[in-house]
């Protein structure tokens, strides 16, 4: 029999010591509530960082753990998944370790679709090296780096998700516990790589990014919550919709246009394009969508490579040592 | 009949080589002509020199491609220095090869292509075959292309293909120089071609024309024989050092009972060991072809991590990308080995040439005090055992190592008695699924090899957080306190240091002291022992002695009384006397340099002169 596991079972003797406010709590919390509805042991689970101060996280959980270089946990974490297919995943990355130094093993673990989970902390700043401008940091952002402004275009973390042909994608913020419960739940629940962007609140370098789009004064207005198959409704009174025609979405105001103006959000949608449009709204033209933007299904990485190696196996018999090195021309010396 | 029965000379050992255009297919003729001289019983050794550049304009020297052979009625460490046999296919191998052959060697030609076009792309004025070349050379000229397209007349095939099967028609020539069968290749080409018929024809009527008309048309003075070596009784095959390598990781593979994990990033000249490894699926081995070498070895820790027996297989320049990871696994302290295939740098260099410059890069090239163990192949099939050996004490110490090689081996070949794999010894690991105390801690070690457990991710009980931060010794928990972090680091320092008590102490061929010892890495092996050989047997009272060493961090215990017992130590390398270096700044000993950095390896005739200047 097997012994229901808490919240508390994931939380490790550490001292969780990121600064007084900060975000991340609120997201070590979340995670640290959804395990036990997993149903998986905690030995099944790897946490796996690279640098920064989100990178912490596998400390603070008391699971397996690895806390990597820069940019790289996708990397380790594929090592991880191919030789052990049976442990769960997980992925702590920022938006400066995920899409600038390893921009690259970012991509490219989505686009191999391992089931793994990555849950990408966004607060649109360097905050372990101490308040430089990040690859999601608006143009024009001062910082210690850039006191005269950025002069970069950011990065929109989902649209590269999908652009790398993501499999699960979905945001949701360090204020909504229960929200973030639910998508953790999901991503876990998802065969391939999920994406999760949560945007968070770095109280020291960047207090205050996220407010206009969840503050709790403009939450209702500023937000929209994706829900399959219902229509995409916001608004403090919910008489607001989002409308997708082709690349482009509008704003519906439902008194006058009535509900079938508004669109179905579909996360199973094959195509794209309705899921890349909802990754380029943003403030202050669009609500910012929270949810899933995507969720299909495609083969996963580890599980076709297995297969293929059970299916050489088949076709060629197990490997044989001696065969292998007795192959080619060979002669005897008497 | 008679009039064309030509005297068989039996000699000792050749040395031939094949070159052209690299789309000739020289690389081919001469595998050939290995595995032929292999099944006949000689000893070998293999030198393929081919351009970086995957098609370099036809006919120019920069796109000459050559394949040297060595091949002997006793054992033999190299592939030879000069040739005796140049085989050139157009004027621009002429030019490129034809310095290096002995003088009164012989000279094959195909004067086809030596035209006023194919004179001038390789930069000559007039036909480079003069009386002064006629003098200093056996040369013989045959007209390869026209022979090669008079055989195939009546077939129906286009001339490109007609003009693709020349090389069956020179390596046949040189099949009856040498008193080769031509059985061997006519199986080969059936199998390479199955399914295209016409092709297999053209290419074995080819081979045999080019054997009758060296019988029949008396160009050659001689034929000679090489009678079989003499190797150890066994069954053999030919292998290069790059399939030793995959062959050695395989057998690790079931000697550990651990999947093997590869994880790659395709780098000349180590690509070969992602390509094989990846055909071997059905022996639970799983390569993964990363977006970059940095992704290569980090999946490779992961793997690590995760219980695999983990490999990753680059050249210099991927190991300075692979560098920040390497340290991550030296501090996590995980069993990883580290495939170097070394190659002309710095940068990217010289890609397909061969150099031994990346000894300081592994030793010293990460941040902080970050010590591995490193270990370097000598031969082709010394590669097996060296992987073998790598295996092992990664899992043993829980470490990173470096299996340093080099394009001049990976590449060689030489005959190899496939081992007996039921003698080889089981390699054991530090797994663990217990701890005998209630709190699992990650870096508790082994007392005697300071190696850590390792506790594998899936283990109940033993969950636990690594990475790249300090550790306290005792919780292994993250650790800034400065005391602590003075005994990490000592205690992984001594934990390399460590290994000399578990490796063999330095072998000595010769006398164990006296006046001259020359200490080699790597693939100069061959050369050196040749030259000391050589040496040795034209000056028996001057007796001279050879260290290779295998082990170069942490070195045998022995290593430092057995350079103190030499009045001089000669280090040859293919560099700039990194290992000098090492031993000077190491042992305070002084030791006399000999390097070279042409792409090339050592011939022994280099090194046997500064031995003879040494010791007079």
């Amino acid at each position: 029999m097997t012994i229901a596991l808490t919240k508390k079972d994931f939380a490790s003797d550490q001292d969780v010591r990121w600064c007084p406010g900060c975000g991340d709590y609120g997201i070590l919390s979340a995670i640290q509530k959804t395990m036990p509805e997993l149903g998986i042991p905690k030995e099944k689970v790897v946490f796996i960082s690279g640098i920064g101060c989100s990178s912490r996280f596998p400390y603070y959980m008391n699971t397996y753990g690895f806390h990597t270089i820069h940019g790289r946990a996708p990397s380790f974490a594929t090592g991880v998944k191919i030789t052990n297919p049976e442990l769960s995943v997980w992925v702590i990355t920022g938006d400066g370790d995920g899409l600038s130094i390893g921009g690259n093993h970012l991509i490219h673990s989505i686009r191999r679709n391992l089931d793994i989970n990555i849950i990408l902390f966004n607060n649109e700043i360097y905050g372990l090296t101490k308040g430089q401008y990040s690859p999601t940091s608006e143009r024009g952002t001062v910082s210690k780096s850039s006191p005269y402004g950025s002069l970069e275009a950011p990065f929109k973390p989902i649209s590269i998700a999908l652009g790398a042909e993501a499999s699960f994608v979905a945001r949701t913020h360090d204020k909504n516990q229960k929200h973030m419960s639910d998508i953790f739940l999901r991503a876990a629940q998802h065969k391939g790589t999920s994406f999760v962007e949560v945007l968070q609140n770095c109280v020291i370098f960047n207090d205050g990014i996220h407010d206009p789009v969840y503050g709790r004064e403009v939450r209702e207005d500023n937000t929209i919550t994706l829900e399959h198959g219902k229509p995409m409704i916001f608004g403090k009174n919910n008489d607001k919709g989002i409308s997708l025609d082709g690349s482009k979405a509008s704003i519906v105001d439902i008194t006058k246009e009535g509900l079938d103006a508004v669109s179905i959000h579909d996360e199973n949608r094959e195509n794209p394009d309705h899921a890349f449009v909802l990754s380029r709204m943003m403030q202050p033209h669009y609500p910012v969508p929270m949810g899933v933007f995507r969720d299909v299904e495609r083969p996963t990485y580890e599980t076709q490579l297995h297969a293929q190696v059970n299916q050489v196996e088949r076709e060629k018999g197990e490997g044989d040592l001696k065969k292998l090195l007795f192959s080619d021309e060979t002669w005897e010396v008497k | 009949m008679d009039n064309k029965e030509k005297k068989v000379e039996v000699i000792k050992s050749a040395t031939i080589r094949f070159t052209g255009d690299s789309g000739d297919g020289m690389q081919l003729t001469g595998s050939q002509f290995t595995s032929t001289s292999a099944i006949v019983g000689n000893d070998l050794a293999t030198f393929p020199d081919f351009p970086a550049e995957i098609r370099a304009p036809a006919g120019t020297v920069p796109g000459v491609s050559g394949f040297q052979l060595n091949f002997s009625s006793e054992k033999i460490h190299t592939p030879g220095d000069s040739p005796d046999v140049l085989i050139a296919m157009n004027p621009a191998a002429l030019k490129a090869n034809i310095a290096d052959l002995k003088t009164n060697g012989i000279l094959i030609v195909n004067t086809d292509s030596f035209t006023d076009k194919d004179l001038e792309k390789a930069g000559y004025k007039e036909s480079p075959i003069t009386t002064d070349l006629k003098n200093k050379y056996q040369v013989i000229e045959v007209q390869i292309s026209k022979l090669t397209g008079i055989a195939l007349e009546e077939k129906n095939l286009s001339s490109k293909e007609i003009d693709r099967t020349k090389n069956m028609f020179a390596l046949g020539m040189t099949y009856w120089m040498f008193s080769r069968p031509l059985d061997p290749t006519i199986k080969w080409i059936e199998d390479k071609f199955k399914g295209k018929e016409d092709i297999i024809e053209a290419n074995i009527i080819v081979l045999k024309k080019g054997f009758h008309y060296a019988e029949t048309a008396e160009i050659f003075i001689s034929q000679y024989q090489i009678p079989g070596a003499k190797l150890e009784p066994g069954t053999y095959r030919n292998i290069t050092g790059n399939s030793a390598i995959v062959l050695g990781l395989v057998t690790a593979s079931y000697k550990t009972h651990l999947p093997l994990f590869l994880g790659s990033y395709p780098i000349t000249p180590a690509s070969d060991i992602l390509h094989d490894l990846s055909k071997y699926k059905n022996y639970h081995i799983y390569t993964f072809q990363a977006e970059d070498e940095i992704a290569a070895v980090s999946a490779a820790i992961g793997s690590a991590y995760a219980g695999g027996l983990a490999v990753t297989s680059t050249s210099g320049p991927g190991v300075c990308l692979k560098s920040e990871a390497i340290n991550l696994a030296i501090m996590a302290e995980l069993p990883i080995v580290i495939v170097n295939i070394q190659r002309g740098g710095p940068s990217t260099g010289l890609p397909t040439k061969t150099e031994q410059s990346d000894l300081l890069q592994v030793l010293y090239g990460r941040n902080g005090e970050s010590p591995l163990v490193v270990i370097s192949a000598s031969t082709p099939t010394d590669c097996f055992d060296v992987s073998l050996e790598s295996v092992r004490l990664a899992l043993k110490y829980m470490t990173p190592v470096f299996l340093l090689s080099d394009g001049y081996i990976a590449n060689g070949a030489e005959p190899w008695r496939i081992p007996n794999t039921d003698e080889l010894p089981e390699i054991t690991h530090n797994q663990i699924t217990s701890f005998p105390e209630p709190k699992f801690r990650p870096f508790a070690r082994n007392e005697e090899t300071l190696g850590r457990h390792w506790a594998i991710p899936g283990t109940p009980g033993l969950e636990h957080r690594i990475g790249g931060l300090e550790k306290d010794y005792h919780t292994g928990n993250v650790s800034y306190d400065p005391n602590n972090h003075e005994k990490m680091v000592h205690t992984r320092a001594e934990k390399i240091a460590g290994i000399a008590n578990d490796i063999p102490d330095q072998e000595v061929y010769g006398e164990k002291k006296g006046k001259l010892l020359v200490v080699g890495w790597g693939s100069t092996f061959g050369a050196i022992r040749s030259a000391v050989e050589n040496f040795n047997e034209k000056n028996p009272d001057k007796k001279v002695s050879h260290a290779h060493v295998r082990y170069l961090n942490p070195f045998p215990k022995n290593f430092k009384s057995l350079l103190e017992s030499f009045d001089t130590i000669l280090v040859p390398e293919l560099n700039l006397g990194q290992l000098s270096f090492i031993i000077q700044g190491n042992f305070g000993i002084k030791v006399e340099k000999l390097n070279k950095v042409k792409g090339r390896p050592f011939t022994i005739q280099e090194v046997q002169q500064k031995i003879e200047e040494l010791i007079q």
